[in-house]
């Protein structure tokens, strides 16, 4: 087991190493300089663009930068900001990731508390109405797309209601975004339920656990929403993962001050390191999402463990 | 007794008249009863018909401004509208119905070309890891591997960013690089997923038959292994389709899509976000088609899915 949480923890690092390359190339490779954003998208002076250039070391090879690019970053240093000036990227990050952060962990709480309970009555009450009732909601809630409905609330409950704020302020902005992403991801958690405890439902064990004559109630309980409830608990860690990068456009959208909104002003602004840094810290977060499940997966089923 | 033998060959020979069902015929039936998924279907259809015909039914043309042509005028139930425009124009002054008719195509082209390439590398890919196995599976899945990890809308989002303005982004307006960067995360989904079987097939007795009366490696893999893999092939297609759709949709949204030119309804979605607050119409109008093709993509893809694998549907 330990050696298998080692191999996947190591694996962790070619993943990142190729975000960054990948990243790093691709941005040098987009015509014009960083510098243009500051005067207004036209050809700063040239004197000034090399004087700029020597300051961030953009006058050296491509070759060299991404040594020392990579140098740093090992040693998480990701640089400084081009666009606010002295700040690091870190702290940049962290501007953002607050934001994100909360709205990421009311999704899924919402996710949680709405999915997990219409999972599991749509499978206990199979083919009923309640079964269907849910089934329908769940599929609308899964195919509408986050950033559709994101628009639609935001017509409706910030235009022509006026319930919250169309720009963000206080805590009232953070319902909407919280709720389009809780929604679908609840969606997805209450198919998975109805799925997995259906599965659980034809065991044999269940079946023994009736014969005994045990009561219904410790049967639901005890034995098939217990083990039912694995493979929802196991993509729980990529579900928050998906929530924070999927936030990307949700943030946009309500003008969130997040991550996602600072990375897509750091494009428009070709703030390489602020990139750099956003991108590497997305794909952390993604790759330890994933990594959470594998080693959930062997926790809370000691079958799996032997395997790997 | 007799009388109960000549009954059963009665019902045997009944049997032997009707045709022989194969899967395929079984998953048809079964996909034909579901409602749903032929109302998605015909939606689709419908859209790729759309798509095929906008230049010829769009009243005006999208990209250019006509002749004393308003912007923002609203669409023909509201107050202060223009005739010759019945949705209206945008922020440009640009017949909102022929854009929106033209984004049509590039919600189909998005969705079925890069799905098209993905199948293609993916199965090839897939093919010959499962096929080789040991350590050659072991190193080409390591690839694999990398590749799935990266998480793909923010690879779409450097590319985009990086890419948008250099001459390649320009390509058919800025189509092509959707295609490739869409095309260079895809495969490893459909990779994973035919390796996966490739793995169990080879090891059953019918490809072992085949394999002991001589039957060369290309033609197993062709003839034996891969109508075998087709099922969840089509499945993971009907699914792939309207993730790029998506996938263009957001990237547009967030001006990293097609070029401006290029009518798309994400990119429409982005055009007409400032004047929100006053015509929201505009913004509603291509995000409901956004949302109409992902809902009839995804019955399609549920029946289709429950078609070709009942077991998994209850």
């Amino acid at each position: 087991m330990l050696r298998y949480i080692a191999n996947r923890v190591l694996w962790t690092i070619p993943v990142l190493w190729l975000v960054a390359t990948v990243t790093f190339f691709l941005m040098h490779a987009a015509p014009g300089s960083p510098w243009d954003a500051k005067n207004a998208g036209k050809r700063l002076d040239p004197a000034l663009e090399a004087s700029f250039n020597r300051q961030y070391g953009l006058d050296k090879p491509l070759m060299t930068q991404y040594v020392i690019y990579l140098k740093n970053a090992a040693h998480l240093d990701f640089g400084t900001s081009y666009q606010q000036e002295g700040t690091s990227v870190f702290d940049v990050i962290m501007q953002g990731f607050p934001v994100s952060a909360r709205i990421g962990v009311l999704a899924l709480a919402l996710a949680v508390v709405l999915g997990v309970p219409t999972g599991i009555i749509a499978a206990l009450k199979q083919n009923t109405w309640a079964d269907y009732t849910s089934l329908f909601a769940v599929t609308i809630g899964y195919t509408l797309p986050s950033f559709v409905l994101a628009i639609f609330l935001l017509v409706i409950f910030a235009v022509d209601l006026r319930w919250v704020p169309v720009l963000w302020t206080d805590w009232r902005s953070y319902i909407l975004p919280a709720f389009v992403l809780g929604v679908g991801s609840a969606a997805f958690i209450a198919r998975l339920a109805r799925a997995s405890i259906l599965e659980v439902l034809s065991q044999d064990y269940v079946r023994t656990a009736r014969a005994k004559g045990l009561k219904e109630s410790v049967i639901t309980m005890r034995h098939v929403v217990r083990n039912g409830m694995i493979p929802v608990i196991t993509t729980l860690g990529p579900a928050l993962a998906a929530l924070i990068t999927g936030t990307i456009i949700i943030e946009n959208v309500f003008g969130a001050p997040g991550m996602g909104y600072l990375f897509i002003q750091s494009i428009v602004a070709r703030d390489y390191p602020v990139i750099m840094g956003t991108t590497i810290f997305y794909a952390f977060i993604v790759v330890l999402g994933n990594l959470a499940v594998d080693l959930t997966y062997g926790i809370v089923d000691p079958r799996i463990k032997t395997g790997s | 007794m007799t009388v109960a033998r000549t009954e059963q060959i009665g019902t045997l020979r009944e049997a032997a008249k009707t045709k022989p069902r194969g899967l395929w015929w079984d998953a048809w039936r079964r996909l034909r009863k579901n409602k749903m998924a032929i109302a998605g279907a015909v939606y689709v259809a419908i859209m790729i018909v759309v798509a095929i015909i906008a230049p010829w039914v769009a009243p005006h043309n999208p990209n250019t401004i006509p002749v004393n042509a308003a912007a923002n005028t609203p669409p023909f139930w509201m107050k202060g509208h223009d005739p010759r425009f019945i949705l209206g124009t945008d922020t440009l002054a640009r017949d909102e119905l022929s854009r929106l008719l033209w984004g049509s195509r590039v919600s189909m082209v998005v969705g079925f070309i890069p799905t098209a390439i993905t199948v293609v590398i993916g199965t090839v890919y897939g093919l010959l890891s499962g096929w080789l196995g040991g350590r050659w599976d072991n190193i080409l899945m390591r690839l694999v591997d990398v590749v799935y990890a990266f998480p793909s809308f923010l690879f779409f989002i450097i590319m985009q960013a990086s890419l948008h303005d250099t001459w390649f982004g320009h390509l058919l307006g800025g189509l092509i690089l959707l295609f490739t960067a869409f095309a260079i995360t895809g495969w490893v989904g459909m990779a994973r997923l035919i390796r996966g079987q490739v793995l169990s097939l080879k090891e059953q007795e019918f490809i072992e038959a085949a394999r002991s009366v001589g039957v060369p490696t290309w033609r197993v893999l062709l003839r034996h292994i891969l109508p075998n893999t087709m099922a969840p092939i089509i499945v993971s297609i009907s699914f792939s389709i309207p993730s790029y759709i998506l996938a263009e949709a957001g990237l547009s949204y967030l001006g990293l899509g097609v070029q401006p030119d290029t009518p798309s309804w994400g990119s429409m979605v982005f055009d007409s976000f400032p004047t929100m607050t006053y015509l929201p119409i505009f913004v509603i109008m291509p995000s409901a088609l956004i949302a109409l093709v992902m809902i009839a993509f995804t019955f399609l893809g549920d029946g289709v899915r429950d078609a070709l694998d009942p077991q998994m549907s209850r």
